[in-house]
């Protein structure tokens, strides 16, 4: 399997539409996990990184959910197919930007993919459309112990996993929800929101992780300690703190229908113009309009089935894809005119918005 | 008048002063306004208080371990102090007194309490107790108690039997 197909293959991520959900776009956990008596990746020398990868290579393709899968070492990778994994939150920008002796193993379905050598030996991550924060727990839990059959886990009873940095220690999991939050960014409480969390102990961040802007009204929601708790008890934390924000969310829209509809649909119906006739969209113009689109579904301005498409363009509308489907290197300027070129072709056919039901404002 | 409080991150003197609460415990972190923006303090959707934490906690040298140098990787306080990781597992036990004290505002609890990798360590134990009788029997040879060393040889053929066909790493 190369990334060429791997792209035109179905996808949890841009394909599974019986799982999409208003408000949470995808559910991810992952863990971090070390072989005992081995130096971490960046402490490790080159030789010792390149026989840990091996070691781990063929201990996570004999499992069963690796099966036909993916394995790539990142110096066989190009930039742009390094950028595409990333835009599909298959591997980090940190593991993009590492040295030989590291790499990917990507399932077939690009549900799991455990990432080698990155800041720990394993990560192992888990990634399921919609909000599924148990299911997706059951399942990497099930590949975790389908491969410590064949690792010996650096682990101490009173510390648990044992990671590169102490602040993953105990389960390293790191669970997280990509929220669509647009009523809350429209109505200026997002700050408040962030603060909250936090008190919670729970971590804000972009769409993608660190430091990245929150474009398109994409954030994500994850738990930031790991130790002296359990899974079960982390994940029930999380899952009721998401839940308490899907319904501030939808409050929100609720009270922005209420007080001025009118500015509300002429928000997503502008959206909707740009998109079907401009010339020049940047990957934020373009996210922030998707968006609204996204926004118009769940209000029933669009059919609901088009959900799926919005969140695919999401995806597509990011420089690595858009330079992947028009197969070259474009300039950022160029660039632009491609993806607002796409994005008019994805939008001729698009059902016309219907303004008319939607005085109920239900979800 | 008091000391004023220097920033956690370099010496400025701290004006940014942040207290967060989170599970009933209070983290503290003191910043000088530059540290602070440079943090992202100021925009709340772009730093965690982990990180700050775990930075301003290596701050005052770490006490009984600096000239302490890991065994298994060759690892140093210095090299934390530098990189915010460890060299490898072990290096969590050598420099446990450097560990312990992070460990309070960083996360939850101090204890793990989640998932056990119990084929791992089941697999450990076998092989430890492998060591040790392989040691017992060597020294009851060389010492001429063979009934000892008799009892040892059961046993590890035992154990083996037990591990099965792979052998422990």
């Amino acid at each position: 399997m190369t990334i060429a197909s791997l792209i035109d293959t179905p996808s949890e991520l841009t394909d599974s539409a019986s799982n999409k959900t208003a408000v949470v776009l995808m559910t991810r956990i992952r863990l971090a996990r070390n072989l005992a008596g081995n130096p971490f990746p960046g402490w490790a020398k080159p030789a010792k990184r390149g026989e840990i990868f091996e070691l781990c290579r063929d201990a996570l393709t004999a499992t069963l959910p690796m099966k036909r899968c993916l394995t790539i070492g990142i110096d066989e990778l190009t930039d742009l197919e390094k950028q595409i994994l990333v835009e599909r939150h298959l591997i980090s920008r940190e593991l993009s930007g590492a040295k030989a002796g590291s790499g990917v193993v990507i399932s077939r379905d690009q549900a799991f993919s455990v990432m080698i050598n990155e800041e720990d030996h394993l990560r192992i991550q888990v990634l399921r459309s919609g909000f599924q924060l148990k299911k997706a727990w059951s399942t990497i839990n099930e590949l975790d112990s389908a491969i410590e059959d064949k690792i010996d886990y650096a682990f101490s009873p009173s510390l648990g996993y044992l990671t590169a940095c102490p602040t993953n220690l105990g389960t390293g999991m790191r669970a997280s929800a990509m929220m669509h939050l647009p009523a809350l960014v429209i109505a200026n409480q997002m700050e408040k929101v962030v603060r909250a969390v936090n008190q919670l102990g729970m971590a804000v961040r972009g769409l993608f992780g660190e430091g990245s802007d929150a474009s398109g009204s994409i954030f994500q929601i994850s738990n930031q300690t790991t130790l002296g708790e359990s899974e079960d008890e982390i994940i029930k934390r999380l899952g009721s703190v998401l839940t308490s924000i899907i319904e501030h969310e939808l409050n929100a829209r609720q009270k922005l229908l209420e007080a001025d509809s009118g500015k509300l649909f002429d928000k997503i119906g502008r959206a909707f113009g740009i998109l079907q006739n401009s010339h020049v969209l940047s990957s934020g113009e373009a996210m922030n309009l998707l968006s609204l689109l996204r926004l118009g579904i769940d209000l029933r301005v669009f059919p609901e089935a088009n959900r799926s498409i919005i969140d695919r363009l999401f995806i597509e509308a990011q420089p690595g894809h858009l330079q992947h489907a028009q197969k070259g290197e474009f300039e950022p300027g160029q660039r632009d005119l491609l993806r607002a070129a796409r994005l008019r072709g994805e939008f001729a056919n698009f059902p016309q918005p219907n303004f008319t039901f939607t005085t109920d404002g239900s979800n | 008048m008091p000391n004023p409080l220097k920033c956690d991150l370099c010496a400025k003197p701290a004006t940014v002063h942040l207290t967060q609460i989170v599970n009933n415990k209070v983290h503290k972190v003191d910043l000088c306004e530059e540290c602070a923006q440079a943090k992202g303090v100021t925009d709340p959707s772009g730093f965690s208080l982990a990180d700050l934490l775990l930075k301003a906690s290596l701050n005052p040298e770490p006490t009984g371990v600096a000239g302490v140098r890991c065994e298994q990787c060759g690892f140093t306080p210095n090299d934390f102090k530098k990189q915010g990781r460890f060299g490898c597992p072990a290096c969590y036990e050598t420099f446990t007194s450097l560990v312990e004290p992070m460990l309070d505002g960083m996360h939850k609890g101090t204890a793990h309490t989640g998932k056990v990798p119990r084929k791992a360590l089941a697999r450990k134990t076998l092989y430890e107790r492998l060591s040790k009788l392989e040691l017992d029997l060597t020294a009851a040879i060389k010492s001429e108690r063979y009934e000892e060393a008799a009892r040892c040889r059961d046993e590890i053929n035992q154990v083996k039997q037990t591990y099965g066909q792979k052998s422990p790493r």
